[in-house]
């Protein structure tokens, strides 16, 4: 299991670095000067974007840029956001705990949801029932999220006002303690609706499909022949098994996740990371899209990392397989 | 083919795709002629933010601009792109699966770890960064669409390929002296060419959606008008919920193109499965 770890994590690592290189290069081998794509003012010298360049070592040949932006990357420096002045790392560092709450909550509520819905539509294969859920996830499962997004506004938020317009709290409300998570979690339902009805169709299908294969196995037919209810078999003889490839998949969708959050934010101004992707293209912003893309593609690889180890706990087949 | 296309029909998924998209296919082709005008002509004072009336099928923008003339030459854009960007991304794919499944080796782990890489990143993060920096034109966003796109038909290309190449035909077909790029393109690629068509639908559904997303965060080509870029300029508006005309139709037609792409897919993929036929009684 220690080298199995090791194993990954050395993947991962490499992985990392692959992601870094890649970013480096996106914003280094763009056609265009990346001080007169940030200072379009006319006003500005060109003696002044020399002195910019100087600063930020873009004179240097691209081998001495890549060994510094590396060195800076090691002490957690990402650069300055041109919008707002600030140092990279901490515009993210302030947002990432919102966009944590929000992607954890939908994630594992489209999770459950999904499950038990494909766990019934594979249990019931064939019926009206099986037809109707597995035609109607497709469909949710193929409308962009901020489409959804925005009827959802429109309706619950604009016309039937039950539900906040944006944002994560009432401003200025005041709020402390339960009722200040109860005002979060309200603020909180549509967007993690939209991302949770986008999501939900990977994981009845995928259930489902595992379930079917799970039925036709002999300890399932072994189990009715004891006589164990079929609830018993549906539950716990059958959905344990088929909810292996379910954990993979949780793993190797994240990335496809991480556009969800996206969508969803920017429909629901929910201030987090999703959010400030969007302000950041507005803007311009590239060391803050930079940033932005790096700290995505790193948490994509450290939750697949995660979910390869989880794995190969759950079944030791992987393990012996590396 | 023919056969194929009865089969596609037999599958209620399949037939109702065929029809949506048959009907965007109409509206795209013959789009002057359907009661338009220059999607870009913006329209007098009075006319701006209008309701639908029988002048303007579905009301104006804020600039009064027709919302029946850009939602039916958005078709276009939408169509253009799913196909130019599903084509390109296939090929690509299928040549990178082609090289990698046939010459195996050094070859194939070094396409593969790439191929892994590339699907590895976060898909929507990757293409807006890649539009960002390279400039919002309808080439990029077909270019941007096609990098995020081809591994996964690389992936699928090459193990069809593995199982292919042990076949008797191809070891025949060697022993007579056939060259490699014989083999590749003339004994194993007419084999794979069901895998592309299918692959190519989905590939269609991918780039519609990472167009329209990128137009919605104003990522979108300046000087053209798609449903995602209606929808960014009702959405920054912030007259959206007063001009519901604004809003609807561009999220209708995202939502049923999409929706009735996915159906074929799957009415293709189900087709395609052997047992189907029998269990149709076909």
């Amino acid at each position: 299991m220690k080298s199995f770890i090791l194993k990954r994590a050395g993947a991962s690592l490499i992985t990392v670095f692959a992601v870094i290189c890649l970013n480096f290069l996106i914003f280094r081998l763009a056609p265009g000067d990346p001080v007169k794509m940030m200072f379009t003012d006319p006003r500005v010298t060109a003696e002044q974007m020399q002195e910019v360049r100087e600063k930020f070592g873009l004179d240097k040949p691209l081998g001495g840029q890549f060994i510094s932006y590396v060195q800076r990357l090691a002490h957690g420096d990402l650069g300055i956001s041109f919008w707002q002045k600030k140092p990279v790392t901490r515009v993210l560092a302030e947002k990432i705990p919102q966009t944590l709450i929000l992607v954890i909550t939908a994630l594992g509520m489209a999770v459950i949801l999904g499950v038990i819905l494909g766990a019934l539509a594979g249990w019931k294969t064939g019926t009206r029932l099986d037809t109707f859920i597995v035609s109607a996830s497709l469909a949710m499962y193929s409308i962009p999220s901020f489409a959804l997004g925005l009827i959802l506004l429109l309706v619950f938020a604009y016309t039937l006002t039950i539900f906040p317009l944006s944002g994560m709290s009432t401003p200025a409300s005041g709020l402390t303690g339960f009722g200040y998570l109860k005002d979060v979690a309200w603020h909180m339902v549509l967007p993690a609706f939209s991302i949770v009805m986008w999501y939900i169709g990977e994981f009845v299908v995928l259930t489902r499909s595992s379930m079917t294969d799970v039925l036709g196995q002999e300890y399932i037919t072994s189990a009715r022949a004891k006589g164990v209810k079929e609830s018993g078999i549906l539950w716990r003889h059958a959905l344990r098994n088929a909810l292996l490839p379910v954990v993979t998949m949780t793993g190797v969708n994240l990335g496809f996740a991480v556009a969800g959050v996206i969508e969803a934010e920017t429909v629901f101004s929910w201030p987090g990371i999703g959010l400030l992707t969007y302000e950041a293209v507005m803007k311009r912003d590239y060391p803050l899209l930079q940033g932005i893309f790096l700290l995505f593609a790193v948490s994509v690889i450290l939750a697949n990392f995660v979910v390869d180890i989880i794995y190969g706990y759950i079944d030791p087949r992987i393990r012996v397989g590396e | 083919m023919k056969d194929f296309v009865k089969l596609l029909f037999s599958h209620g998924m399949g037939r109702m795709g065929i029809f949506i998209i048959t009907l965007f296919l109409f509206a795209s082709l013959f789009a002057p002629y359907l009661h338009t005008i220059d999607p870009h002509k913006s329209s007098s004072f009075e006319n701006m933010l209008s309701p639908p009336s029988t002048q303007f099928w579905l009301g104006t923008d804020d600039l009064g601009r027709d919302i029946w003339s850009q939602i039916i030459y958005g078709s276009r854009i939408s169509l253009t792109i799913g196909f130019v960007a599903a084509i390109v991304s296939v090929v690509f794919g299928t040549f990178v699966g082609l090289l990698g499944g046939f010459y195996g080796g050094i070859v194939d782990d070094v396409l593969s770890k790439i191929v892994d890489f590339f699907m590895m990143l976060p898909e929507l993060p990757l293409m807006i960064i890649l539009a960002a920096v390279l400039g919002p034109t309808i080439w990029n966003i077909i270019f941007v669409v096609s990098v995020v796109n081809w591994p996964t038909t690389a992936r699928i290309v090459r193990s069809q390929v593995l199982s292919l190449k042990e076949r008797p035909f191809i070891e025949a077909s060697r022993s007579i002296g056939a060259s490699d790029s014989f083999l590749m393109f003339k004994e194993i690629l007419p084999n794979v060419v069901p895998l592309m068509f299918a692959q190519s639908v989905l590939m269609i559904t991918l780039a519609i959606y990472a167009e329209t997303i990128l137009s919605f965060l104003g990522l979108g080509d300046p000087s053209l008008i798609s449903w995602g870029q209606m929808l960014h300029f009702a959405f920054e508006s912030g007259v959206m919920a007063r001009s519901l005309w604004w809003v609807m139709p561009p999220i209708f037609a995202i939502c049923s193109l999409i929706v009735s792409f996915t159906f074929l897919g799957t009415a293709i993929t189900d087709v395609t499965n052997p047992g189907y036929k029998e269990a149709r009684g076909l």
